[in-house]
């Protein structure tokens, strides 16, 4: 009996947990999570893709191709929808599942079986997202940011959105909480808050954010909800209300939201780039002072969503002022992970690649956000393909290239295996010629006018646009490389070591490769 | 390892409260807003304006287009009985609107105003108007309304025309006022 158990005893004391399907189903463990976390994100990430290509081919030619003009809206709210709740930001928990536990020398999150609802709530709420297209009147297509009064006379899609919604805000929040308490509590014995690497400090970061608007956001679609079915009015303007307030409401969510988007990105390429540059990275403290003002500057500069709703020029000011403040920090960031690399003895692997790039990108898409800062430059591209230009390019080339970047960086961790590195290679360069013959010409569709969100348009966008679809596709085929490289390696492949990259120095490359089921049972010990 | 549950179960209950504070912070908004615009007289449509200088401009015409629509299933016929006035700035103007029922039912509406272009919207006032109350009409009740406004010296000069369009919304029985 005692040889039979040896090998049971090397995954841990887990020897009558279930196998198969409901070892999924039931695990508690941090590993198993944020490898469903991963998965789920990438299959959504699939779908959503598949409705962008959806878009991209009912735009490659004027006049409508393949869909009715509503349908091409459901198209367009979906792709977001899907985007921003199912791929991006379970993308950054399944990170943080992994990687938080075993960077602190944490055993396991704090709150086990908390974890394993916050994941299995996602993918119930993502059948209502995607089921939505089959009900009456279809899905929701009153723009990811359903607006009211749109979002108050649509279909029961935009029921089903709502739900869907709520339950990913509860999954968001508990999420959260976990992630805060895991990292206040749990650290190592000698990590002080600021030992800490910095993927850990911007999830910290991250989390307050997420407690502190997803219940904002489930607030607004609960006035949404309410307005449509039980006779209030909030954001109808015959009983009082008013839809302006909706915007109000959504984007006090939303601004923070989006740095709930970028922040463990940063976290991530803080982290890839000090590897491969073989040096520690330069400004740690002035780092995480960055994030903090980010974080807190997130929460008033809201209204510079909505600078054309009629805003008082004092209005305008002070949210564009406000907005331009945030550039400082994260000038400060841009400026630290170059210093990083200067004079470093660098090599570009797939996560370094898909650094460098994201710093390149994400900073084109920064740049473009402060000019939409400028009311009167906003007035002037509202609502066109600048702003659809702008978002992708800090949303793809910021976010989804640090979740690559991370992924290729800790997939030897994971799996065990070194990834195929041509694969990464290719996936890299692909993916950022394919990004920008996608979102480099929207620049200029937006500028000369081209409004968003419309399934036809002028003849004199043509060009650009049938180059963008054809950019659209390539991005869309590339990822696929992306899949085959994950499968590669999770079959098989060179054996990674504990530590595959020379550079890189925080706690889970002390553990082997891949780490024990229950890692840091006893925590190490920091100096 | 129990100090450690404890510990953390603390932090999840303040955690917790956090989060259902900010839910409530949510709703606090509504209030909140409706305050801002009050004071700052942003977005005060319904209510009566106060006109301050009635020095009428005789050397400048500003023509009034006046507009109107029904929300959805309203069972109304709602029209304005002048399509246009031409008026100097500074001037007192009366019109008139009417509204008929053409439905069996008592139906009560409440007229929201918009002005185009948006920016005239700061410079017309209204001293009368059948936006600042409800309207109850009976079955097949007709009703002739006043609406009473000065177009303020102020208006930019590029602006010559303004319209006026008012929509009527239908008030439900239980809709009143639920958002403040």
């Amino acid at each position: 009996m005692y040889a039979a158990h040896a090998h049971d005893q090397a995954h841990g004391d887990h020897a009558h947990s279930p196998g198969g399907i409901m070892r999924w189903i039931t695990t508690t463990n941090h590993k198993d999570i944020g490898t469903l976390y991963l998965w789920f994100s990438f299959t959504m990430l699939m779908v959503g893709g598949v409705l962008a290509i959806g878009i991209r081919a009912e735009l490659f030619q004027p006049g409508l191709q393949f869909w009715r003009p509503e349908f091409f809206n459901e198209l367009t709210t979906m792709h977001g929808l899907i985007m921003v709740f199912g791929a991006i930001m379970p993308a950054f928990v399944g990170f943080a599942n992994w990687q938080i536990p075993m960077m602190i020398g944490a055993p396991d999150m704090a709150f086990a079986r908390m974890n394993n609802w916050s994941f299995w709530l996602l993918p119930p709420a993502a059948c209502l997202l995607v089921g939505s297209f089959f009900v009456p009147g279809g899905a929701t297509a009153a723009g990811w940011t359903l607006y009211a009064p749109l979002s108050t006379q649509m279909g029961p899609g935009m029921d089903l959105a709502i739900f869907a919604l709520h339950i990913m805000g509860a999954s968001s929040i508990m999420g959260a909480i976990n992630i805060i308490t895991t990292i206040l509590n749990m650290r190592a014995p000698g990590m002080d808050l600021m030992k800490m690497p910095l993927f850990v400090w911007t999830w910290l970061i991250t989390a307050y954010l997420l407690i502190a608007v997803m219940p904002v956001l489930a607030g607004a679609v609960t006035m949404v909800l309410t307005d449509r079915h039980f006779g209030t009015n909030f954001f109808n303007a015959a009983g009082g209300g008013d839809p302006v307030l909706f915007q109000h409401i959504f984007w006090f969510f939303g601004h923070p939201e989006v740095y709930i988007m970028i922040l463990p990105a940063f976290g991530i390429i803080s982290q890839v780039i000090p590897a491969f540059a073989r040096k520690p990275l330069f400004g740690y403290a002035s780092m995480v002072y960055a994030l903090a003002s980010i974080a807190i500057l997130s929460f008033i500069v809201w209204a510079h969503h909505m600078f054309t709703v009629g805003m008082p020029a004092a209005g305008q000011l002070f949210f564009m002022f406000a907005t331009m403040l945030i550039a400082v920090p994260t000038g400060v960031k841009v400026f630290n992970w170059i210093a990083t690399m200067w004079k470093g003895s660098m090599t570009f692997e797939a996560p370094m690649l898909f650094a460098c790039g994201f710093i390149f990108v994400f900073s084109m898409g920064g740049f473009t956000g402060l000019m939409l800062a400028i009311p009167p430059v906003d007035i002037q591209v509202q609502d066109t393909y600048y702003v659809v230009a702008h978002f992708h390019y800090v949303l793809v080339a910021g976010s989804l290239f640090a979740i690559f970047a991370g992924a290729y960086f800790w997939i030897p961790k994971w799996t065990g295996h070194m990834y195929d590195e041509t694969l990464g290679k290719w996936h890299f360069w692909l993916s950022l010629i394919f990004f920008n013959i996608t979102f480099f010409p929207m620049h200029f569709l937006g500028l000369a006018g081209m409004p968003r969100r419309i399934p036809d348009y002028a003849l004199q966008f043509a060009d650009f646009n049938m180059v963008a679809s054809f950019g659209g596709f390539g991005f869309g085929l590339t990822q696929l490389i992306f899949l085959a490289a994950v499968i590669k390696c999770i079959r098989g492949g060179e054996k990674a070591p504990d530590k595959p990259w020379e550079g890189a120095d925080t706690l889970e490359w002390t553990l082997p490769s891949p780490p024990p089921y229950h890692s840091f049972e006893t925590p190490p010990v920091v100096k | 390892m129990v100090n450690q549950a404890q510990l953390n179960l603390l932090t999840l209950r303040k955690l917790l409260i956090v989060a259902a504070a900010m839910f409530g912070f949510g709703y606090a908004l509504v209030p909140f807003y409706q305050k801002i615009c009050e004071v700052t007289g942003v977005n005060n449509v319904i209510k009566a304006d106060e006109v301050a200088n009635t020095q009428i401009d005789v050397a400048r015409f500003v023509t009034i287009e006046f507009d109107s629509n029904l929300r959805s299933h309203l069972p109304w016929t709602f029209r304005p009985l002048q399509t246009n006035v031409r008026v100097h700035p500074g001037e007192l103007t009366t019109v008139s609107y009417e509204i008929r029922n053409n439905s069996a039912r008592t139906v009560t509406g409440q007229a929201i105003p918009s002005y185009g272009p948006q920016v005239a919207g700061r410079y017309f006032r209204k001293l009368d108007c059948f936006c600042f109350t409800q309207q109850t009409l009976q079955p097949g009740e007709v009703r002739q309304m006043p609406v009473a406004f000065v177009v303020d010296q102020g208006l930019p000069g590029d602006v010559n025309t303004i319209t006026l369009s008012y929509t009527f919304f239908e008030v439900e029985g239980t809709a009143k006022q639920a958002g403040g």
